[in-house]
């Protein structure tokens, strides 16, 4: 009898639950339709969902148009450097942090945080002359230091939050057994840790790729990211929709697709550790 | 997995630094808009690399709001990111006034500057210095379907008046079939509903400034164009005008969801163009509207192609400009797409080419679109500015946009035609005096 | 454990840190405050001399600031109400025992992926085009007026665009923490015949609490600067634009470059304000 109860249970529970995540989902799967209609089917009324002849028509035209790879590319050093430089930068201040707190660790670690809510629009003049000044306008180094400096915050809480769950007595294991403070990290924590950075890496790499306002006003033509290769498709001349969801879904699907796969890690990394 | 974070960024960091370093060869940045002339004109670039192969070219196609953002943030910082930059004749003035631009006078004389129409080339001129060489010039004038005058039993004079546009918007309105009888820019922007509503607005006798530099926005005139533009669009237009904007009106034209529309004179070519468009055959054009005042609702644009000042590469910037906007261009793009699809506007020689007027049935409304557009006495009363659809002072761009903002108000009915005009006239009173005048 | 070597060390391995961050936050802004002081117009020869507080003064007596201030603080908790209530919701859905949840988690968490130009896009013209789009389809299948969403409902539409950008954020936070709860004493209140709603008030929502701050945090730091969302769908009209927006339109679309940073300095005023509010609730709570 209960067992029957809880069966109906699950029935309904699956339904329902399938049922929201489709309804969410289905942005993401209409645009991914869409980009394999064709201009006049993209529009027809009433919208046609799955029995359309598929073409790859606006795939061409858009590789034709923009040299697809090329952005790709941009994104992904620029997303993947500035992770890694940030990364290593702040493993060694999340690890002072974890281990030896002092007063005044927690202010500073609200003070990181507090950095990021600076608006970007105020200060691009300010960036944008500076650049200037250094040569650095356009070029992939540049916009990977930026992108480095935005997110250092949250790279910092992220690594914070994972190396304080690391006992001390292993440590201190480690210590009476003759370890200096080199081996210390190496051996000791860095294994240990090695989960947490995963997905610290991970979900910077998800920021840095969809960051679109320095990375559209800092670049022109060869440091420019998916950011801006979607800027020239937003509002074009006459029908657009199949091709503007070519290159939405040729944008989102790297990084769709690395979520998918690391998504165990990126519930941790979300949640800064701070929720279990 | 191992990660070994510093290798890792050393070569992340070897490759961002490793610029793209060709020996010998000139780059050239290209900024430009995403319209469709201009993607013809990037597919098309291996004639122009072919006969310069010492010149490589590279492109920043960008959508027209971001573009105007980032050239302008370019040259007013002297970034000097780009070497070509696609400006219009709002920008040219002012910019060229600053000297921040390249003077185009010393072109060859192949390319042959006399042959530029007189309103283009004036617009383009800062004291004897041309500034920007015009990829394609446009007015604006009324497109319209045949079919659907005939079926009301109307026929379109060559000049019409806003009253008949009224009348003949009624009788094509069938909104149970999604057929609406005038589509019109709706879009808040300074190059989206201002520019068509300080064009209309022409033609009712209205002007943004007196010869003091007073904003109008409270005279009966600007009433009265505001008043006509929201009757036509509330009880004819098409729904969700106020964030429909040049893009939004040609798809919906070339969907068949419009009897009328008003606007550049280079959609005609992609309106009747069978590839795109579902009414290409029924499509007739008139003048733009006026109101018995001496003066219709029409405008002059022509996008242009510039050399910023700071560039690094002025020669091979000439070199590319003229390339772009000389008659073998116009002669390779017909070769390759056909006459119907070379930029249009810009030069005398076009129009009179028997084989362009023959292929593109709107040649001669465009020519006399262009050719009656005065934009140093844009509208009746004298002004103090130049320019018909646009007030060519550096602020125009940041008050026009606002005010837009609170015309797309009105029409998505928000406020009234009143609260619009007063919040415009605070407004434009508002930055003018915080820009000094 | 902490020696007097051990702190200066870990001094000296948070310094690259803290110095580049405050290098960041420092440069910028004091180069801000500087033009916020002057007539810095670059379009007519740039900077134009001291004028003191004027940009400060027109800035917030312009009649577009507290609007802009008021379209912000409607935003950013339109998104938290909504992402919250609805985070709660679809967290207690998918911690129950169903078929394929790895897949039904998977659809949930997708829209965090999206770029947020794309996802604007998206919305804007193939779901709320009151013409073409999907919405309006579903309106007229139904006998009813598209209704023009962009600029009818402006702020709606934005909400609703973010919310769903932002929700599988939330409910990701709020699973995690809904499945450390403690099922035995959920049990045992059912046992005593506590209903669901008591269950959930007095057991549920308690747990979730310091997890809902989180969620509240971190979405407050991007919510604040939301722009990308705007630019591509309303461009600051009907009565959307944000402070964010304000600024930009000061800075880029006016080129008033002095009067802009004297807004740049009024947001950091404000995000510091909220940010202090936050951390006060925040920060005592993930200390435990």
């Amino acid at each position: 009898m209960a067992r029957a109860v809880s069966q109906q249970r699950k029935i309904i529970n699956t339904v329902l639950a399938w049922a929201v995540g489709l309804l969410i989902f289905f942005p993401i799967l209409w645009t991914i339709l869409t980009s394999f209609k064709t201009e006049a089917t993209a529009i027809a009324d009433p919208p046609v969902f799955l029995f359309f002849d598929w073409t790859l028509e606006n795939y061409t035209v858009v590789q034709e148009r923009s040299d697809y790879m090329r952005f790709l590319w941009n994104s992904v050093i620029i997303a993947g450097g500035s992770t890694l430089l940030g990364i290593v930068i702040a493993v060694p201040a999340a690890w002072s942090m974890a281990f030896v707190p002092s007063k005044r660790t927690k202010d500073i670690l609200l003070w990181m945080l507090s950095t990021k809510m600076l608006p970007a629009v105020g200060v691009l003049y300010p960036i944008y002359l500076i650049f200037i000044q250094m040569g650095l306008l356009d070029t992939r180094i540049g916009l990977t230091v930026v992108l480095m400096l935005i997110n250092l915050p949250i790279i910092v809480w992220m690594l914070y939050t994972y190396f304080k769950e690391i006992p001390g007595e292993i440590l201190e294991a480690a210590r009476m057994d003759g370890a200096g403070l080199r081996e210390e990290i190496l051996y000791v924590l860095t294994p240990m840790a090695i989960p947490g950075i995963a997905s610290t890496v991970l979900l910077n790499i998800i920021l840095a790729w969809n960051e679109a306002f320095w990375t559209l006003n800092l670049t022109a033509a060869k440091a420019a990211p998916l950011t801006a290769f979607i800027a020239s498709y937003s509002s074009p001349e006459g029908l657009f929709y199949a091709k503007l969801s070519a290159a939405s879904t040729m944008a989102i699907a790297p990084i769709l697709i690395l979520g998918w796969f690391s998504q165990k890690q990126l519930v941790r990394g979300l949640t800064f550790g701070a929720v279990k | 997995m191992k990660l070994r974070p510093s290798l890792c960024v050393a070569s992340a960091l070897a490759i961002a630094a490793s610029s793209t370093a060709y020996a010998e060869t000139t780059t050239l940045t290209i900024a430009t808009v995403n319209n469709g002339d201009m993607i013809r004109m990037q597919g098309l670039t291996d004639d122009f690399t072919a006969q310069n192969p010492d010149i490589a070219l590279e492109w920043v196609t960008l959508e027209e709001n971001v573009l105007r953002q980032r050239v302008t943030q370019d040259i007013a910082t002297k970034g000097g990111q780009f070497d070509v930059m696609t400006i219009g004749t709002y920008e040219v003035p002012i910019w060229g006034a600053q000297d921040w631009l390249v003077s185009l006078n010393d072109l060859p004389a192949e390319w042959d500057a006399d042959d530029i129409l007189p309103a283009i080339r004036g617009g383009l001129t800062v004291d004897g210095e041309l500034y920007a060489a015009p990829f394609y010039g446009e007015s604006s004038m009324v497109m319209y379907r045949t079919d659907l005058m005939e079926a009301a039993g109307l026929e379109m004079p060559d000049a019409p008046t806003w009253e008949f546009i009224g009348q003949a918007a009624e009788a094509m309105t069938d909104k149970d079939n999604e057929v609406y009888g005038i589509c019109l820019r709706g879009k808040a922007g300074w190059g989206e509903n201002m520019a068509f509503l300080t064009a209309m607005s022409n033609s009712f006798g209205a002007r943004w400034f007196d010869e003091s530099w007073t904003p109008q926005f409270d005279s009966e005139a600007w009433a009265n164009t505001l008043n006509t533009y929201m009757n036509l669009m509330t009880n004819y237009g098409p729904p969700g005008a106020s964030t429909n904007g040049f893009n939004e009106n040609l798809s919906l034209f070339q969907q068949g969801k419009c009897g009328m529309w008003i606007d550049a004179t280079v959609a005609a070519s992609f309106v009747t163009n069978p590839d795109d468009s579902t009414v290409a055959d029924k499509v007739g054009f008139a003048l733009a509207p006026d109101n018995g005042l001496g003066k219709r609702g029409n405008w002059l644009w022509a996008w242009s192609l510039a050399i910023p000042a700071g560039s690094d590469a002025t020669d091979a910037a000439k070199k590319f400009v003229a390339w772009a906007t000389s008659k073998e261009y116009t002669a390779l793009v017909a070769e390759n797409e056909g006459w119907a699809n070379v930029p249009p506007g810009t030069r005398t020689s076009l129009y009179e080419n028997p084989a362009y007027t023959e292929a593109a049935s709107f040649a001669e409304m465009t020519l006399g679109s262009i050719n009656s557009a005065d934009p140093t006495a844009p509208t009746v009363d004298p002004v103090p500015y130049t320019g018909v659809q646009f007030v060519a002072i550096p602020e125009f761009a940041g008050i026009a946009t606002q005010v837009g903002q609170e015309m797309s108000a009105a029409l998505a009915g928000q406020q009234t035609v009143e609260e619009a005009l007063a919040k415009a006239q605070s407004i434009t009173a508002e930055e003018m005096e915080a820009a000094g005048y | 454990m902490a020696t007097q070597h051990s702190r200066s060390a870990a001094r000296l391995m948070m310094a690259p840190a803290v110095v580049l961050l405050l290098g960041w936050m420092l440069v910028p802004l004091t180069m801000t405050l500087y033009f916020s002081f002057k007539k810095y117009l670059p379009l007519r020869g740039g900077d134009l001399g001291w004028v003191g507080f004027e940009n400060y003064t027109r800035f917030v007596t312009s009649s577009a600031f507290w609007p802009s201030v008021q379209a912000t603080l409607v935003i950013v908790g339109g998104v938290l109400a909504i992402t919250v209530v609805f985070g709660v919701l679809l967290a207690m859905l998918l911690d129950q025992p169903m078929w394929g949840q790895g897949i039904v988690r998977i659809l949930v968490i997708a829209p965090f992926f999206v770029m947020p130009t794309v996802s604007a896009l998206v919305w804007k013209n193939m779901f709320m085009d009151p013409v073409n789009g999907l919405f309006a389809h579903l309106w007229q299948a139904f006998g009813l007026t598209p209704v023009e969403w962009l600029s009818q409902a402006s702020l709606g539409s934005i909400i609703m665009i973010v919310s769903w950008q932002w929700l599988p954020f939330a409910t990701l936070i709020l699973l995690t923490a809904i499945q450390s709860l403690d099922s035995e004493q959920l049990e045992a209140a059912e046992m005593d015949g506590a209903p669901p709603l008591a269950r959930f008030g007095f057991i549920i929502l308690p747990h979730l609490s310091r997890a809902i701050t989180v969620v509240v945090l971190i979405q407050t730091i991007f919510l604040l600067s939301i722009f990308a969302e705007i630019f591509v769908t309303t461009q600051g009209s009907f009565g959307t634009r944000t402070l964010t927006y304000l600024i930009f339109q000061r800075v880029l679309e006016s080129q008033n470059v002095g009067l802009g940073s004297a807004g740049g300095i009024y947001a950091v005023i404000l995000a510091n304000i909220v940010a202090l509010f936050l951390m006060r609730i925040v920060g005592k709570n993930l200390d435990a």
